[in-house]
């Protein structure tokens, strides 16, 4: 019986010729990390166990990012606990402020994670990296601890289902994070619960590697367990460039299992956006153009690469960000920072009027770098609207990608890539 | 394991963590700070008013979202005995296990019982008794190693005395 990617990584990290969707194994964990938030509790747990060390100090990695640089007096103290923990245990991959960024957006800059590898993190958005073709999942703390200990973790191998994008969009603007919102306005925050999602098809082929891990980072948002995207030419160039280690390219076979094969032609779709409190509250653009808002962020793990800038400046270059609306730029990295800087991204965002922040999740979860106050509204190219998830319980937050935020934070409130031209200011 | 008692606290569907316990609060990892905490936007003061053994009883998806472990970590410090619900989000469902609080499955549960009912869990037959309403109702048992982990009290007893038996 033919295999999907995601069964083919994990067979072969389970040291197994074969599995199965339902099967329990345990697999070989090629890096495991934490951040600032997750971190202190995964070494609390990890210091319980009873071993010295990590199974591998180049595959444990720790990161400061959520609430870094610190917030405030505890975050700090959370920041010092995986500094210390790092130091300690003499971890290769430990990155400081200004040498790292969002983890999502920093650790496939760097090649720390390839094609075929099993990845856990201590971050539900861990799911990024199958843009990669790799095998990458979220766990909490505790796992993560027994990841750091034993090196392999206790899997139950999931079912598949398969979205095959066809088509080429009309509309320009139209991108990973509108296909990614599309399909979970489609099945649900739990239409994929427990299960790989597997993209393919044309749309899939047209998009950029920054554009794929778009889509793979938000497949939590569906309840999946990965997402994954078989690796192609640019994908294999995207690594090549920066890899710190050997990648193995995986194909699902011919006549691999799906639970459910779903096809969308993504040729008229709109741009996406997603309304309160749910990420699968998703409308076109033109259905959201009545939608006022006091803050448009653009950045985190979902859309803080570079492209995602370049859309951004694109439609906000010779504009001026709307007089009521606090617009805020995070790149996901330094490197993508200094590219910034350099290519003169940075100037359009200042000279429009937007303020462009060190890397952090800052803002996404509500940590800092642009709260909500009671009744604010936000446009914001971020993964989740929960309730409070910005801020106070009573704002709001809508979905989208940068075209439609940087769009929006001009207008005014919500708008459409397009109506920017006719804007006078 | 005993068999747990408590009364009923409702929610919806689609739990979110970030409900469960804001990103706002994530700046410590203390269970006392977090089980204070604990479902605010939803039952203000939960901390003052919960009888320990309580049990919260869900809709489906419970726990979506963020991996943060500072949710089922809340919400057993805040005194809930075990989570009755549809089903729930993978990560979340893991996390509850890896610590040593009981999560049970029972869609019949959450459709007959209402906030305030007193439940009887067995988690490790899973036979939940509605004292209330007189209704009883069985769920699906865990598979037995996860059940061994549950009652080694989380995955880090059940693996330390591996790591010991291993020396």
């Amino acid at each position: 019986m033919g295999m999907t990617i995601t069964e083919k990584i994990l067979a072969e990290h389970a040291g197994l010729k074969e599995v199965a969707a339902g099967q329990l194994i345990n697999a070989r964990l090629d890096l495991v990390f934490a951040n600032d938030i997750t971190g202190p509790m995964a070494i609390k747990e990890f210091e319980k166990i009873g071993v010295k060390s990590v199974f591998d100090q180049s595959k444990v990695l720790m990161i400061p990012d959520h609430f870094a640089p610190a917030k405030d007096i505890p975050s700090a103290q959370q920041c010092l606990e995986i500094k210390r923990f790092a130091a300690e245990q003499k971890l290769v991959h430990y990155y400081e402020v200004g040498r790292c960024g969002i983890e999502h957006c920093f650790i496939p800059e760097q090649g720390l994670v390839v094609p075929g590898d099993v990845v856990i993190g201590a971050d539900s958005h861990t799911c990024t990296y199958g843009a990669l073709g790799a095998f990458s999942t979220g766990v909490g703390s505790t796992d993560l601890a027994v990841g750091m200990a034993q090196g392999e973790i206790w899997f139950r191998v999931p079912e598949n289902i398969k979205i095959i994008l066809h088509g080429k969009p009309k509309n320009r603007w139209v991108s990973g994070k509108d296909y990614i919102l599309a399909i979970i306005g489609k099945i649900g925050v739990d239409g994929a619960q427990y299960k790989t999602i597997e993209f393919a098809g044309e749309a899939i082929d047209d998009l950029s590697v920054d554009a794929r891990m778009t889509m793979t980072n938000m497949a939590i948002e569906a309840g999946a367990k990965n997402g994954i995207i078989a690796p192609d030419d640019k994908t294999i160039s995207y690594v090549k460039e920066r890899a710190k280690k050997q990648w193995r390219i995986y194909e699902s076979d011919e006549d691999a299992v799906y639970e459910k094969i779903i096809e969308i032609d993504v040729t008229d779709l709109q741009p996406q956006v997603a309304f309160p409190h749910l990420p699968s509250n998703t409308k076109p653009v033109s259905e959201a153009t009545g939608v006022k808002i006091d803050q448009a962020v653009i950045g985190s793990c979902t859309n803080g690469r570079w492209e995602d800038l370049v859309e951004a400046a694109e439609i906000i270059k010779g504009h001026k960000i709307h007089p009521e609306v606090r617009a805020i730029v995070i790149p996901g990295t330094q490197d993508i920072y200094l590219r910034a800087v350099k290519e003169g991204l940075v100037e359009t965002f200042i000279e429009a009027g937007a303020v462009v922040s060190t890397p952090t999740c800052g803002p996404c979860l509500g940590g800092y770098m642009g709260i909500l106050a009671k009744g604010e509204r936000a446009v914001s190219t971020t993964n989740r609207n929960f309730v409070g998830r910005m801020g106070h319980p009573q704002s709001e937050v809508y979905l989208s990608g940068p075209a439609v935020a940087a769009a929006s934070a001009i207008l005014g409130r919500i708008g459409i890539p397009e109506e920017v031209a006719q804007c006078k200011y | 394991m005993q068999i747990l008692k408590g009364h009923v606290w409702k929610v919806g569907q689609d739990v979110d963590t970030d409900l469960i316990i804001a990103a706002r609060y994530l700046n410590q990892s203390d269970p006392t700070y977090l089980a204070k905490h604990c479902l605010e936007d939803v039952f203000p003061k939960l901390n003052e008013k919960i009888k320990k053994g309580d049990i919260l009883v869900a809709g489906k998806n419970f726990g979506c979202g963020s991996s943060r472990e500072h949710a089922p970590v809340a919400i057993k410090h805040a005194g809930f005995s075990c989570v009755v619900a549809e089903n729930y989000a993978r990560i979340f469902y893991r996390n509850a296990i890896n610590i040593g609080l009981p999560v049970i499955v029972s869609p019949e549960t959450v459709k007959m019982s209402a906030a305030g009912d007193r439940l009887e869990v067995d988690p490790i037959k899973g036979i939940i008794r509605n004292i209330t309403t007189e209704q009883t109702y069985q769920s699906e048992t865990l598979p037995p190693f996860m059940m061994e982990i549950l009652e080694k009290g989380g995955l880090i007893p059940y693996v330390s005395e591996k790591v010991k038996a291993d020396v």
